[in-house]
């Protein structure tokens, strides 16, 4: 491990702090969504549950695309970043986040809505009728319930932000420390012939895919069967 | 029905005569590794060389170092139009290219450019810095992006703007940062902009960069193919040069 530089570090470093901002912002921002498309009777709700499930489709490159023109000076990015004097949001982390949050926005919303779902009405109805206010019903009972969608949630949205890479490259700029997540000094690595350095990340982040997947399959077993 | 079939046949009998006399020379086709740069110079050249010969010629676009990777790992492509020299000449010393058969096919020249019509004048652009961001491409595999360094470098201005540099992984990016505006200026192959007179710009002096010699290779998987010899005969020929020169490249007379 002697040979893996500073720069490395800096990588996973960036990575995980890009991975646990998008995953918080995606639970804050993706609960309140969930909730509604599990519990809406509105007809078009179908409509926008298949926008939240776009990126699922969606090949990076297009999202990279529209991210590049939207972040940029001609676009709301731009616009934002003016506040504090910048032209662009496009080579910054603040910009990464953004996009992390859009690309994996179905990765979070998707088992929380599921968890949602899978409580009934019964549950909520009886909490009514004991006078619990709706706001109470959906802290003391919706979200303990649906526990298990949270963790789902939270645990793919983190890993899929982790394994993300054609957004990132399309927006990032390669800036060391600020952009250059693990999957682009991988990819970087290969390019410039350093298959050793590549290997120790890629046969890393295999591992951490491997564990994440295999962990999070473990506890929401244990969760069931708590639960049931 | 009939009258389809018939004809058909007409066909084959005449396919039949054809095929054993002139077909090898007619009918075959060359896989073209292309180093993104030269995206739509190839794509000029190979339409000029399919005319020419009947050939067709497959073109794949990707960085000079992303192509050369597939090709130590059995990408079935015959001919390497490279960024640089050296990843040719890796190919013919790694083995997987052609002893003798490498040679310079064009010469790239490096602009500083910018939608702005009013932000580039010089190198004095570079000396005030009165930018955000500029763009170059990854000078570890992008051959431009390395030049682009080396003139910033000449210019005495490498420290003072490298916070400011923004990367793409390879020219074409570079390109789409500055044409997108989220980086000001930057450094991106003439071949990209020759074609229009957008924005400002300032064709960087040769005597600021080590030219960028852009190899081609016959790859081993190629030896044999007539097609992929006469690829590369083509490319030296003066209808490709006149393409590649109209395509913002220099080339090499001496050659």
């Amino acid at each position: 491990m002697q040979g893996l530089s500073s720069e490395i570090w800096i990588s996973v470093r960036l990575t995980v702090a890009l991975a646990a901002t998008t995953t918080v912002i995606l639970l804050i921002v993706g609960t309140p969504v969930a909730w509604w498309l599990a519990r809406s009777r509105a007809r078009w709700k179908e409509a926008v549950a298949a926008v939240v499930a776009l990126p699922l489709v969606l090949p990076p490159t297009v999202l990279g695309f529209y991210l590049l023109v939207a972040l940029g000076p001609d676009g709301p990015g731009g616009a934002i970043a003016g506040l504090w004097g910048a032209r662009t949001l496009a080579f910054t982390f603040e910009g990464l986040v953004i996009g992390s949050v859009v690309y994996s926005l179905p990765f979070v919303v998707q088992p929380i809505r599921n968890a949602f779902e899978a409580i009934g009405d019964r549950p909520l109805e009886v909490a009514a009728t004991l006078r619990a206010s709706p706001a109470r019903v959906f802290w003391t009972v919706a979200m303990p319930l649906a526990r298990p969608g949270f963790l789902t949630g939270a645990v793919l949205g983190f890993a899929h932000t982790v394994g993300e890479f054609g957004v990132v490259l399309m927006i990032g700029g390669n800036i060391p420390g600020e952009t250059k997540v693990l999957s682009v000094a991988i990819y970087d690595f290969v390019e410039t012939l350093q298959w050793r350095e590549a290997d120790i990340l890629a046969a890393g982040m295999v591992v951490f895919a491997f564990a994440v997947i295999l962990a999070m399959t473990l506890i929401e077993k244990r969760m069931r069967r708590a639960g049931s | 029905m009939q009258a389809f079939l018939s004809r058909l046949k007409l066909l084959a009998a005449s396919l039949a005569i054809v095929v054993p006399s002139a077909s090898a020379a007619l009918a075959d086709q060359v896989k073209v590794a292309v180093a993104a740069n030269f995206t739509e110079a190839a794509k000029a050249i190979a339409a000029a060389f399919k005319a020419d010969t009947g050939h067709e010629a497959a073109l794949s676009f990707g960085s000079t170092g992303q192509l050369y990777a597939q090709i130590t790992q059995g990408a079935p492509f015959e001919v390497f139009l490279a960024a640089d020299a050296a990843r040719p000449e890796k190919a013919v010393e790694e083995g997987f290219g052609v002893q003798g058969s490498a040679f310079t096919y064009a010469i790239g020249k490096i602009v500083l450019w910018s939608t702005d019509p009013n932000l580039v004048t010089g190198a004095q652009t570079l000396q005030a810095g009165r930018f955000d961001k500029i763009a170059i491409a990854n000078p570890g595999t992008a051959p431009y992006g390395t030049a682009a360094i080396e003139a910033m470098s000449a210019l005495n201005v490498y420290d003072s703007l490298q916070p400011k540099i923004v990367q793409g992984a390879n020219i074409a990016q570079a390109y789409q940062f500055v044409k997108t505006g989220n980086a000001e200026l930057g450094f991106v192959a003439l071949s990209q902009i020759a074609d229009n007179t957008d924005g400002s710009r300032w064709v960087v002096s040769d005597d600021l960069y080590d030219p960028i010699r852009q190899d081609a290779v016959l790859l081993k998987t190629g030896q044999g193919n007539p097609a992929a010899e006469a690829f590369l005969s083509f490319l030296k020929g003066a209808a490709a040069v006149a393409l590649i020169e109209k395509f913002g490249y220099g080339v090499d007379i001496a050659e």
